[in-house]
């Protein structure tokens, strides 16, 4: 089926979050929207399922204008489409969820659930879905939930099929699995369009791609056009994706991780006996497949979760058994992995998520009196130096985009005074400019001497900002290595064999040169 | 009232434009919540100062309704339908009308009563003998009935403000009065520390169970809502037991306590004619306190940092459990304070009707307040000036008391509705609003 847009705009209020979009997807094609949080991508697929109404402009089904007054019209004329947050029923199985909305009805007036299981298999089996339908959906990791997402799709017979961030949410083998299965729904005839703003993964899925920038289309370009000028045309200006940096300049241990074993309450041990040190001007980066025990580490860093043994020292200060609060005031600032969770408090404005941890102590406060003046005129200040784009001070947070979330934390952890910087993801979900604007502070912070620890599971940015990769693969630490170290090998390590490397830096302190920029 | 809404926090609003940004913001905060506090919210949080107004009208209006048709004049005219359909209509709109206006009279102003005042010979007589006092009075009564809910209302918005719900303002206002009332007549102290004590005593009672609520919360991570809904329970079973025992007014088989000695009264503001007396100072003392705790203060940035996102909040250092035992203590002495303020202000001993519903009629008048200080006070006034009315139109009109319990409900059930409200007015807001939270990500 050929899909096309024409002139689709779509405004709310004074803001034009769609302006004059044309776009067609020929049959059998992979056809990847890219562009910056907040481009339009999202609002153009809603128009495209039904969920909002353009102004102006109209649907094209194989040349025949169509009008979707709701996501039921639209899967019946066969578009489907899976949400960055999914919608299924936890507590059903895969079937049951797959079926949900277009029960078949067995000659007895009963649901029939055998053809439900049967059409799951069916389509399983044909895409290389591999899914079990009678599996309850809450017990299924999330590239499975995701395929559970995308046979729903297809038992509704979609032949263009919405992908809105796909890969947000996956794991790197997970994508890559996503990426077989587009392949093999490709081959099978059905279009796919890819929402994404992720620059490698449309190159490697898409047939065209079409850069959105402001609600507009910037232009077409194939899969082979370069990484930076795809990167040029979505922030429309030139981008460095690579960080310049100076050599580290390595001064003594500031943080101090010993013999570290961290388990939660049902006794599952996370952190596994793990030590290592990051010295001041220096940039630790971890890396590692997410789930290996990262999140538990950073928890127990800022004291989160209780510590089973090992101990933890900040310039030679036993911090083991201390509380957030004090090893805030120790000096760690910290940027959680997820910041709406835990980094910010939605609701607040962006004021007073400046002072989030800073609240309790002059010049915001002294007593328990809050002083506003004080509070106001630092928001100013710091919105001012981290380029927050928000409307005033007083906006709520959660209303701002992720790349502009990400900034007031960093302004809040960054304005304290602080020696150790530990930052969990510092990237996900930004776009280019955002990632480039973050980057380029975690560098600044280790020239003014910081001691940094970045954990990531982007291997782009371990690569970008570290002086030094520590690879954690089930709650150990499976290798230390230069930052010249190839791909390869550190897959090896982050698949957990501990590749007796010749290249092994094992003794920081000798290793000066570091700042290499492979990547 | 000096209070207003601090420049810090976003104020939900009433414009069609704006509205949408509060409403996007709130439905994407909403899919990560879960479904007790997505319910909270989308009551407390989803009003503008329209929507909660147009509730009210509403109400008036349907409760206005149901009275004219459960009158049996008006019955029985609309029986006549037909040969005099004029009769049946004025007869209706009579009676709806007649009943609001003795509402209104009993409650805050009453003509009758200045005619009499200017009919008196002179004006010292007419003081002298109450005349002046009789158009106060109902006033003085709004302000009496007020108190209490006020008190306890912001037992209730100040564990909603830390993310907690307290459906124990009840046995907390209980606890209070208990402890209230023993200290009136069971001590014998010097005139104005006996009134302070009485007073404290009361806070004490109920800081007390408010402590273990918020303790068994932090401790063993014991819902509030149960606990407080057990506690309810166990200090109504108390109270009966003591009465019965303990507390008896000697010479007494009923279940009443002895009256409290005359120095543990709070004092009247206006003579004893008008009931009026310090106790409603002291509850709008408390509400400003309350403000200036929860938007002046770095303990209030912590309760309310914990009621939006805890996790975010112990990130940031904050202790959470600590805090959850302290506001509870707080909410628990503010309903204990309006359990011993209705003893020492008006009731003097405390008995089964005593304590009547305040406790539940607080979660209400938090509810229409969303859940602030300024709001609790207007709420409270309005509700107390149902309470102070009702008799006069249930003597005058003829129509039963229980119309008032009618409207409270038709109010909290509108403003637990906005959409309907919405809808019913057509508010542009509401349809905007939708399809941001249908697209998930928003409009971004």
């Amino acid at each position: 089926m050929e899909l096309e847009l024409k002139g689709i705009t779509k405004r709310f209020g004074s803001l034009v979050a769609n302006d004059r979009i044309d776009l067609s997807v020929s049959p059998g094609q992979v056809h990847a929207l890219l562009g910056e949080n907040g481009a339009g991508k999202t609002t153009l697929m809603n128009v495209l399922y039904g969920l909002l109404q353009p102004d102006e402009g109209e649907i094209l089904l194989d040349g025949r204008s169509v009008q979707f007054h709701s996501p039921k019209d639209a899967i019946a004329a066969g578009i489907g489409m899976v949400h960055q947050h999914f919608m299924l029923v936890p507590v059903f199985t895969v079937a049951e969820n797959v079926t949900l909305g277009k029960e078949e009805i067995h000659p007895s007036g009963l649901l029939d659930r055998r053809k439900a299981r049967r059409d799951v298999r069916e389509l399983s089996k044909r895409y290389g879905l591999e899914v079990d339908p009678d599996a309850l959906v809450e017990d299924l990791p999330v590239g499975i939930q995701q395929r559970v997402e995308i046979i729903k799709a297809l038992v509704r017979d979609a032949s263009v099929l919405i992908l809105d961030e796909p890969t947000a949410v996956l794991t790197p083998a997970e994508t890559n699995d996503l990426f077989r299965i587009i392949r093999q729904l490709k081959d099978g005839g059905t279009s796919v369009v890819f929402i994404s703003h992720k620059l490698k993964e449309v190159q490697a899925i898409a047939d065209t791609i079409t850069v959105l920038r402001r609600g507009a289309v910037v232009g077409d370009k194939p899969p082979s056009a370069t990484e930076d000028e795809l990167a040029a045309m979505m922030v429309g200006r030139n981008v460095q994706l690579v960080v310049s940096k100076d050599a580290a300049r390595p001064g003594d241990v500031v943080l101090d991780v010993e013999d570290l074993t961290v388990a939660d309450e049902t006794g599952r041990v996370w952190v596994n006996g793990m030590s290592f040190q990051v010295r001041a001007g220096e940039i630790l980066g971890l890396a590692g497949v997410q789930g290996n025990g990262q999140t538990e580490l950073c928890e127990a860093l800022l004291g989160l979760r209780p510590i089973a043994s090992g101990h933890i020292r900040l310039n030679g200060r036993d911090l083991t058994r201390g509380t957030p609060r004090q090893r805030l005031n120790a000096g760690v600032a910290y940027v959680p992995e997820d910041r709406q969770e835990d980094g910010l408090v939605g609701a607040f404005s962006v004021a007073d998520n400046m002072i989030l941890d800073s609240y309790d102590r002059p010049p915001f406060s002294s007593g328990i009196n809050l002083h506003l003046g004080a509070i106001a005129s630092n928001a100013a200040m710091r919105v001012q130096e981290f380029d927050v784009r928000t409307q005033s001070a007083d906006t709520p947070v959660g209303t701002l985009s992720g790349g502009n979330q990400q900034k007031v934390i960093l302004a809040r952890e960054l304005g304290r005074e602080h020696k150790v910087l530990v930052a969990s993801q510092p990237t996900r979900g930004l776009d280019v400019g955002s990632i480039e604007f973050v980057h380029r502070r975690i560098v600044q912070q280790r020239d003014h001497g910081v001691a940094v620890l970045i954990v990531s599971s982007e291997l782009d940015e371990i690569y970008a900002l570290a002086d030094r990769i520590a690879v954690m693969y089930e709650g150990r630490i499976t290798g230390f290595r230069p930052p010249s170290v190839p791909v390869e090998e550190l897959g090896l390590l982050m698949a957990g064999s501990e590749v007796p490397g010749a290249a092994e830096a094992e003794a920081p302190a000798a290793e000066q040169s570091g700042a290499g920029e492979s990547s | 009232m000096s209070e207003q809404v601090p420049p810090g926090l976003p104020e939900p609003s009433a414009s069609g434009g704006s509205a949408t940004a509060t409403k996007r913001e709130e439905k994407t905060e909403a899919s990560r919540r879960s479904f007790g506090s997505i319910v909270r919210e989308s009551i407390l949080e989803g009003n503008s100062v329209t929507v909660i107004f147009l509730a009210i009208l509403t109400a008036i209006v349907i409760g206005g309704l149901l009275n004219a048709f459960t009158n049996t004049k008006v019955l029985h005219a609309w029986g006549n339908l037909f040969s005099a359909p004029g009769a049946a209509i004025a007869q209706a709109w009579d009676t709806a009308i007649g009943a609001y206006v003795a509402l209104f009279e009993g409650s805050i102003f009453n003509p009758h009563t200045v005619a009499a005042l200017f009919q008196q010979a002179s004006f010292s007589t007419a003081v002298h003998d109450g005349f002046l006092a009789a158009v106060f009075n109902p006033l003085s009564e709004t302000c009496v009935q007020a108190t209490p809910l006020l008190l306890a209302g912001l037992a209730v918005a100040l564990p909603y403000q830390a993310g907690m719900f307290n459906i124990g303002a009840q046995s907390q206002f209980i606890g209070g009065a208990i402890l209230g009332t023993y200290l009136g007549y069971g001590v014998s102290l010097p005139p104005v520390i006996h009134v302070i004590v009485c007073a404290l005593g009361g806070f004490v009672g109920g800081a007390v169970l408010g402590w273990v609520v918020g303790e068994l919360k932090a401790r063993t991570g014991a819902h509030e809502v149960i606990t407080t809904i057990m506690l309810n329970y166990i200090m109504a079973y108390l109270l009966s037991f003591l009465l019965g025992n303990v507390m008896q007014r000697p010479g007494r088989s009923d279940l009443i306590s002895p009256v409290i000695a005359g120095d543990a009264h709070l004092w009247h503001l206006f003579g004893s004619t008008l009931r009026i007396n310090a106790g409603f100072l002291i509850a709008l003392a408390c509400a400003f306190g309350l403000w200036w705790l929860l938007y002046r203060t770095t303990t209030g940035f912590e309760f309310r940092a914990i009621g939006k996102n805890p996790s975010a909040a112990r990130v940031a250092g904050m202790n959470v459990e600590r805090s959850w035992v302290l506001v509870m203590l707080i909410a628990g002495g503010l309903a204990g304070l309006a359990g011993s303020g209705v003893i020492q202000g008006t009731e003097s001993s405390l008995n089964f009707q005593t304590y009547g519903t305040f406790g539940f009629d607080a979660i209400t008048v938090a509810l229409l307040g969303l859940g602030r200080p300024l709001g609790v006070v207007l709420a409270s006034l309005l509700f107390g000036a149902f309470h102070a009315g009702a008799p006069l139109m249930q003597s005058q009109t003829n129509t039963s008391v229980e119309i008032v319990q009618v409207l409270e409900a038709l109010i909290v059930m509108f403003v637990a509705a906005p959409p309907l409200i919405r809808a019913i007015y057509r508010l542009r807001a509401a349809r905007a609003a939708g399809v941001a939270g249908l697209t998930g990500k928003g409009l971004a």
